[in-house]
């Protein structure tokens, strides 16, 4: 029989607080019927306060989620529900049956679609694509040979001389998004928030990037991709999936979800268990709605992962799954980490590979959190690194795991400090904390 | 020293963006071989863009190179927390509990305000005794903090990680003033330093188990307290209140402050050998006489400068006349032992006999209204059950006649319930809801002991169930309804399911009995987290 999801790895689903209570009250099997399981999907019909049951059925693969109820939250309750009702194990979900008529098609209908997915679309007319990219490439050359020139501009003027600033940041943020080059324009959007301290850097290192893609076709071809992707080039995931993956048993290290007014991003930082190499899965989902991708920290998912292009890859995407997610053992719970100093060292090689690169996944071993006025640090006693002061009140939370006693830390390791993410306690129990 | 020639560098090329490359020239590297010799393959033909170029050189090189700073002095660790770790299901609940704290928007969901729950579930959490998990010690600190009514127990489960926790964060300050029950270093500083409600609270708890100790701390600090902080310390003193009390509470009689004089004199009603009582009941005693199986009342006539210091106030606030007034005042502060014993009749005796005023023999109702409110207000100050029964009288029972059958009890019944022990304040509620609904029964509610009994919660639903029946909007019956969800007894959610299932689909009834089942639910859920493993 297939392993059934602990209750904390179904609420983790839930897009929001309200959703898990009101799933909690249809964890029962009272309102239910026709529920069945069959290994790699559910189903069942709850009753509601309609007529008619609403129909839901889940696909734990993804985990993917239809249900007939009016819902905009997703997954709706009634999904979270019915994870609920299975994951208490017993005779409440029987395992083994097929799917109902209205079930089998969805799951079907998936499937052909997860396989045309797999598939990169064939080009209709080769031609007419090439003459696209072309297209495409030119303008965004004439966007990064403006952004350059406006960069120097200013600081042919002075920074310090607002007098005869050029037409503001958003306006040439518009123009680089006509460009086509989404990278760049949201780059310059941020130019306006960086202090002074930092701005010179910014300009900088943005100047440096419009520079190299205009030579991006004489550069090697993974600063080539590096270069490609930060300008805005996005790589399908079918055409990456096609090309080498990487097996291994991928440990969530973290997870961290973020949220403006359009889009919610999941992070989830992977290590190979084997191979020992760092991933980063994004997944996005519309306000209220969860990000389709859920893997509670802590575990463990053989699968196949296929890496963007670059000097430094670290962002994948998740192919084949071997097997359902399962709790790391408890010997291996706590990751493998390094000191201070080799956290800052490890930041450095990578950003000698990619100038870009603003921080770099990192597992600290025996530091201890110290709270401090404004600045917070992170010691092994001998050094510190400081915490990033953008870090939020979750830091409160690895103060209070830590009692001032040495922990493991996940987070990020950049110029701007640690950012942690995932606090281990002595038992080797997880915490977010970002 | 490479370092030192870098930073000196990059100073000079902020610099040199700051005020423009058309006013300043760029910077001539002196800096490492490796960055010298990268610097020196800048094209110089555009000052601009070359400086860009260098800044992008020394950001790089700057980042590559970071190195950590000296380790800070260490804080001593936390205690160790020795108890066991609250149980997974209830530590889920917690962190569900103190969620629900911020998510305002869904007030008008599913369930109870989460918020008012809480209570509840940590007064159940610090009686188990368990160590609630590290991460949700910072929320529940929070929580506390913006709510002062459960520090106590937030800091008595928060533990030696709660306080080591608040000696770093300012926000937590309140954790070191809170007193728990096996912590004695934070008195003296709560009440020499603490915020005016933490210094009663501290008070209170103080008289609670040693009554002597808190008159000293009050006597301490008594001459330099603002009057309106005096008014309220010497309420404190209720708690615990005895004879020893009695001189300083004479002395209070003489206060500048007229409440505080006033406060004094009712709390020395209410000791029943003080001096006070005995001059009152002298005065009663001339107010109040047993002629011919009538109680004659004679209302004095003056308010004198002895009854004004024994708390006597000469002007009537009520818009009655003065010298009912004064009679009030004076039969209220009167022990109610000169009654019994005086006339050698029993309470429910005295309550029989006919009232006349000082001239006619007509029975005065009103005199006789104003007596039995005297009473009342005696019975709830000196706690005198036996009184505060007689004077409720039997519990309003369903007959078939009007409901105006039973007599209306002298006095807020609320206030005499309160005097009453718990099982029968709540049987009597019960009763009082049967033949008169929700209306009323706000306050007398209030007055029962959380959770309400079996008997009193099946009443509580029928209730609601009549009220519903009625036609009546449940918005109408808000506050009743907001004080069943928290003290219902959980035993009653199958009632209240079935109610739900009844109402009419869609209605608002239908909505507030499924809220109210969903509630119970959780609650009883809720307290079987906590006694799971208590047991075993």
């Amino acid at each position: 029989m297939e392993e059934r999801w602990s209750t904390e790895h179904v609420l983790s689903l839930s897009p929001d607080a309200a959703s898990a209570k009101a799933a909690g009250k249809l964890s029962g099997p009272g309102p239910w019927s026709g529920v069945g399981c069959n290994g790699t999907a559910l189903w069942g019909a709850c009753k509601g306060s309609g007529s008619t049951p609403y129909r839901t059925v889940i696909e734990l693969a993804g985990p993917a989620y239809q249900c007939s109820c009016p819902s905009r939250k997703f997954p709706c309750k009634h999904a979270l529900g019915l994870l609920l009702l299975w994951s208490s194990g017993g005779e409440a979900v029987p395992a083994g049956g097929e799917p109902p008529e209205w079930a089998g098609s969805w799951l079907a209908g998936r499937q052909q679609r997860a396989e045309q997915q797999r598939t990169p679309r064939a080009e209709a007319d080769p031609v007419a694509a090439r003459r696209r990219a072309d297209r495409r490439a030119a303008r965004v050359g004439a966007g990064a040979q403006e952004l350059r020139l406006r960069l120097a501009d200013r600081v042919r003027h002075g920074l310090a001389d607002l007098s005869t600033a050029p037409s503001p940041w958003e306006e040439v943020a518009a123009r680089m998004v006509d460009a086509q080059a989404p990278g760049l324009a949201s780059k310059v959007r941020e130019l306006e928030s960086h202090t002074d301290e930092d701005l010179l850097a910014e300009y900088a290192l943005l100047h440096l990037l419009a520079a190299a893609y205009e030579r991006v076709d004489t550069l090697p071809a993974e600063l080539a991709a590096t270069v490609r992707s930060r300008v805005g080039f996005s790589t399908e995931s079918a055409e990456l999936l096609a090309g080498p993956t990487v097996r291994d048993r991928w440990l969530v290290l973290g997870v961290r979800d973020s949220a403006d007014e359009r889009l919610t991003t999941r992070r989830l930082w992977l290590r190979g268990a084997k191979t020992g190499r760092p991933a980063l899965l994004l997944a996005f989902g519309r306000p209220g709605q969860s990000p389709d991708l859920a893997i509670p920290t802590g575990q463990l998912l053989e699968a196949e992962l296929a890496f963007h292009p670059g000097t430094r890859p670290l962002r994948a995407v998740l192919g084949t799954r071997h097997g359902m997610p399962a709790p790391v053992p408890a010997a291996e719970a706590v990751p493998p980490g390094v000191s201070p100093a080799r956290a800052l060292a490890g930041y450095g090689e990578a950003v000698a590979d990619d100038p870009w690169l603003e921080s770099w996944p990192t597992v600290l071993t025996g530091v201890l959190p110290v709270p401090g006025h404004g600045r917070w640090q992170l010691t092994d006693g001998k050094e510190a690194l400081s915490i990033d002061t953008a870090t939020g009140p979750g830091l409160w939370k690895l103060a209070a795991v830590s009692a001032g006693r040495p922990v493991t830390v996940f987070g990020e390791c950049g110029h701007r400090g640690f950012t942690p993410v995932t606090v281990w306690d002595e038992n080797g129990r997880a915490t977010g904390v970002s | 020293m490479s370092t030192m020639h870098q930073e000196d560098l990059w100073e000079d090329l902020r610099t040199t963006a700051l005020l423009g490359t058309d006013r300043r020239p760029l910077p001539s590297a002196t800096t490492t071989p490796a960055l010298a010799a990268a610097a020196g393959a800048v094209d110089r033909t555009d000052p601009a863009a070359a400086l860009l170029e260098l800044a992008a050189l020394v950001t790089v090189h700057r980042r590559a190179g970071l190195l950590p700073g000296p380790g800070p002095q260490p804080t001593a660790p936390a205690a160790p927390d020795e108890r066991p770790a609250l149980p997974e299901a209830a530590a889920r609940r917690l962190a569900v509990l103190l969620s629900g704290r911020t998510t305002g928007a869904n007030t008008t969901g599913t369930l109870a305000n989460l918020a008012e729950l809480l209570p509840q579930w940590l007064a159940g959490a610090r009686e188990s005794g368990y160590r609630p998990p590290p991460a949700l010690v910072p929320a529940l600190l929070d929580a506390a903090r913006a709510r002062s009514e459960l520090r106590g127990d937030a800091v008595a489960l928060a533990g030696p990680l709660g306080r080591w926790l608040a000696e770093q964060n300012p926000d937590w300050a309140y954790v070191r003033r809170t007193v728990t029950d096996n912590q004695a270093a934070a008195e003296e500083r709560t009440w020499h330093e603490g915020l005016f409600a933490e210094r009663v609270t501290h008070l209170t708890r103080l008289r609670r188990s040693d009554p002597a100790a808190g008159l000293e701390l009050l006597r301490g600090t008594w001459s330099t307290e603002r009057a309106e902080d005096r008014l309220l310390f010497l309420d404190a003193l209720q708690e615990g209140l005895s004879e020893a009390d009695e001189p300083f509470l004479e002395a209070a009689l003489g206060d500048r402050s007229k409440n505080v004089r006033a406060t004094a004199a009712e709390l020395l009603s209410t000791l029943p050998g003080s001096a006070l009582g005995a001059r009152m009941a002298e005065r009663a005693g001339t107010a109040v006489r047993l002629v011919d199986g009538r109680l004659l009342v004679t209302p004095p006539t003056a308010c004198d400068a002895a009854m004004q210091r024994d708390g006597i106030a000469p002007k009537s606030p009520t818009g009655r006349g003065e010298r009912a007034w004064w009679f009030g005042e004076l039969v209220a502060a009167t022990p109610l032992g000169h009654w019994t014993a005086g006339f050698g009749l029993t309470h429910a005796q005295l309550l029989d006999l006919p009232v006349t005023g000082e001239d006619g023999d007509e029975v005065d109702d009103s005199w006789r209204d104003d007596l039995r409110e005297a009473w009342a207000r005696a019975a709830v100050r000196q706690h005198d059950a036996a009184w505060a029964r007689a004077l409720l009288g039997p519990a309003p029972r369903r007959t078939g006649a009007a409901r105006t059958e039973s007599a209306q009890p002298a006095g807020a019944p609320a206030k005499l319930l309160a005097v009453l022990p718990p099982a029968e304040r709540s049987a009597w509620t019960a009763a009082f809801l049967q033949t008169h609904g929700l209306g009323d029964a706000f306050q007398l509610l209030g007055s029962c002991a959380t959770p309400w009994t079996p008997p009193l919660s099946t009443a509580v639903v029928a209730a609601l169930e009549r009220a519903a029946g009625s036609g009546a909007y449940p918005w109408s019956h808000s506050g009743v309804l907001g004080m069943t969800e928290r003290s219902l007894s959980p035993a009653t959610a199958p009632a209240v399911e079935a109610l739900a299932a009844d109402a009419t689909p869609d209605s608002a009834w239908a909505e507030t009995f499924g809220r109210l089942a969903g509630t119970l639910r959780f609650r009883a859920a809720m307290l079987a987290e906590l006694a799971e493993g208590r047991t075993v």
